[in-house]
């Protein structure tokens, strides 16, 4: 039996699947305000399907408070859901349609109370058909029924049939039952603050496996992780793991979540531990043959993590080219692997032709930051370098120069820059390197830029 | 009761306990990787896999041109790479002329630090995957490289052993001890090309690339290098110690 419950009336902020729950597990969300239930086995907890029809009624009207809807509503009980359904939109109250007699109750409904949504008809056919009836001069529910299946078939084809059979009450199908959503975050209060991040791996250890195991359920993964804690004084201190791949590896994960930890520690005891992940598709990748070997993407995050702590953040990564002339002008990025197959060939294939094209580029080390120099001119050209810095030193007399080449840019901004580059051959002891060296025309300050490798 | 055993009675023994724990490890074939120079691919038969590789030399003898141009074939052939820049000197302009597709290159700038540049080596060779990983102590002084201890490039060698990477190691003074299966010497110097002969001849001005190019133009400068097969251990016998010179790379 199913129970069909229609509330027209209903608050915008309360759901009726959440009160149908209350009295089946089994609830099919039919359209907002109309749910069906499956009531068979229910028997013991309230009764007959009658009795269960007047709890869901007296259960309505109480308060939200108390679990109600603050609102009537309309009950329908029938072996066919969409009986029930046909039933409960149009007559108020309880009604209670027995077996096999759903016409006596619903047969004179007008056809055009059908809800051809429940049987996936489209809005263009059934108009099409009910015209076709209304010429024929069929009225109601009990008339369409009424109607020889063979003479429906051949004037209105399948689509008639499955619409009289609704009329009829005769459909077969089974429950859309609705899941509740589900939920990817689990929270932990602490009894006693943790103040050491080692006891706090354990917590995290627990919540992030609870978490994996609810993605593994629903075959999901995560690309991004947020761990709030709550620690003493009212304040939160807030993480987020952003992966550039979906994993639900709990180990990698709580790795990734302790280096963090570790690199951005929380200001004060922890008295909470909230950890929430977004679900999305676990990433489906199909390898070439002869494509070279890469990092697994959950070791290549470990390692990067590890190297972020080791390093700092800043320091490790891709470099992007920006687009400017100023000299050693680039940024960092976030270093992925390339996977999309038509993109990494279209790049193979432009940084080859780039390869063979720059198979003379001459190396060059930068020194960062420049090294300032003291240079003898001499009418002008260097003729003596001399630079000392805390990693390197730089001095010899110039044997051999190029220059100057004036480079200037960015002259409306703060930091505009404006030079004379050189390049020059410093020998010392016989051995001779060369150099980029460049004079500031701001500061008329002289630098060692770096040297040709 | 049998006093004395055969050689062969004992290896069988042990073997029949222990498997074959005890017998040498041998490697019958070398993978190699090209280091985009056909000039020291024809010499050296290209870098080995699963070994540590050294270049060294002075300052301006083209080691780092020769690791653009190792990068550059790498990254082009879908290698994954890392590059461990111990002193931060990795130039992004230059390399982008050099054809290295940034998106395969994770650079690691140590600032100087050299114990982690040397974690940080360890770390991304545990990981795995990596087909080049360069090890740049190109600005550290021959007295500080002299001081790294071995039990360092022993154990990257035991870790690269089983693994398709090519370690590369670049220095001033040779550093890797006997762990390097391929050590390569650079003497050469980069030659102008042309100078300001007269001082009251000042040279054209750069000719600027488009701005998301590298800016970086040495139309005076060219490379002209001298290379040293230093040592060589897991290659062909046939290769010999030997010298030759190359023109423009």
């Amino acid at each position: 039996m199913f129970a069909c419950i229609f509330a027209p009336q209903l608050p915008a902020d309360l759901s009726l699947p959440e009160f149908a729950y209350g009295f089946s597990p089994l609830v099919e969300e039919v359209r907002t305000g109309t749910v069906v239930i499956d009531v068979d086995g229910c028997e013991l907890l309230f009764g007959s399907p009658y009795q269960l029809a007047r709890e869901v009624s007296e259960r309505a009207k109480k308060s939200r408070t108390e679990g109600g809807l603050e609102s009537s509503v309309s009950v329908a009980i029938a072996a066919n859901p969409d009986a029930a359904v046909h039933a409960a939109s149009n007559l108020q109250g309880i009604t209670f349609v027995l077996p096999g007699e759903e016409l006596t109750c619903t047969g004179e409904f007008p056809v055009d109370a059908l809800d051809y949504s429940l049987i996936n008809l489209e809005k263009k056919v059934v108009n099409e058909i009910l015209e076709t009836l209304r010429l024929w001069g069929v009225r109601s529910f009990a008339e369409f029924a009424s109607l020889p299946v063979a003479g429906v078939s051949e004037r209105l084809g399948q689509s008639g049939i499955k619409l009289q059979q609704l009329a009829a009450g005769k459909t077969e199908r089974h429950l859309k039952v609705k899941q509740p959503a589900p939920v990817f975050a689990h929270s932990l209060e602490l009894e006693h603050a943790i103040t050491e991040l080692e006891p706090l791996s354990f917590i995290f250890a627990r919540l992030l496996h609870q978490l994996c195991a609810a993605l593994n359920a629903y075959a999901l993964a995560t690309n991004e992780v947020c761990a709030s804690l709550q620690l003493e004084g009212q304040t939160t201190h807030e993480r987020k793991l952003s992966l550039p791949y979906p994993m639900r590896d709990h180990k990698v994960l709580l790795k990734l979540l302790l280096l963090d930890a570790e690199m951005h520690p929380p200001q004060a005891a922890v008295k909470s531990v909230s950890i929430a992940c977004e679900p999305v598709k676990p990433r489906v990748l199909q390898n070439g043959l002869f494509v070279p070997l890469a990092p697994a993407p959950d070791k290549l995050e470990l390692t990067l993590a590890r190297l972020a702590k080791l390093v700092g953040e800043e320091n490790i990564g891709s470099p992007t080219l920006l687009d400017t002339h100023r000299p050693d002008a680039f940024s960092m990025k976030r270093f992925t692997l390339v996977t999309n197959p038509a993109r990494r060939k279209r790049r193979q294939i432009g940084s080859r032709q780039l390869a063979i094209g720059n198979q003379k580029c001459l190396g060059f080390r930068m020194f960062r930051s420049p090294l300032r120099a003291i240079v003898q001119a001499d009418q002008g050209w260097p003729t003596q370098v001399s630079a000392w810095g805390k990693q390197r030193s730089v001095y010899g007399k110039v044997v051999n120069v190029a220059g100057p080449w004036r480079t200037t840019g960015d002259w409306w901004r703060d930091d505009r820059w404006a030079r004379d580059e050189w390049d020059v051959t410093l020998e010392r002891s016989g051995q001779q390197t060369l150099y980029r060296i460049y004079r500031e025309l701001k500061s008329e300050n002289w630098f060692v830029e770096g040297n040709y490798d | 009761m049998k006093a004395a055993f055969s050689k062969a009675e004992l290896e069988s023994d042990i073997a029949s306990r222990f498997g074959d724990v005890f017998k040498l490890h041998e490697k019958t074939t070398v993978e190699t990787l090209s280091t985009g120079v056909d000039e020291i691919d024809t010499l050296t038969g290209g870098l080995p896999r699963g070994a540590i590789s050294e270049f060294f030399g002075p300052a301006s003898s083209g080691r780092t041109s020769l690791m653009y141009a190792m990068l550059a074939y790498a990254t082009a052939h879908e290698e994954t790479c890392a590059l461990v820049d111990t002193n931060d000197v990795f130039a992004p302009t230059t390399a982008a002329a050099a054809g290295i597709d940034f998106d395969r290159l994770l650079w690691v700038r140590c600032a100087g630090n050299l114990e982690h540049a040397f974690k940080a080596a360890d770390l991304l060779l545990h990981a795995g995957g990596f087909g080049l990983v360069i090890l740049d102590l190109g600005d550290v002084a021959g007295k500080d490289a002299r001081r790294i201890i071995s039990s360092w490039w022993y154990r990257f060698r035991r870790t690269v052993e089983d693994r398709p990477t090519v370690l590369t190691v670049i220095s001033e003074e040779a550093c890797t001890r006997s762990c390097a299966a391929l050590t390569l010497e650079l003497q050469g110097a980069a030659e102008w090309s042309r100078a300001n002969s007269e001082k009251s001849k000042v040279l054209p001005m750069r000719k600027l690339a488009p701005a998301i190019q590298p800016l970086i133009t040495p139309g005076n400068l060219l490379r002209h290098n001298a290379i040293k097969v230093s040592r060589q251990r897991p290659l062909s016998p046939w290769v010999n110690e030997s010298q030759f010179r190359a023109a423009n790379f």
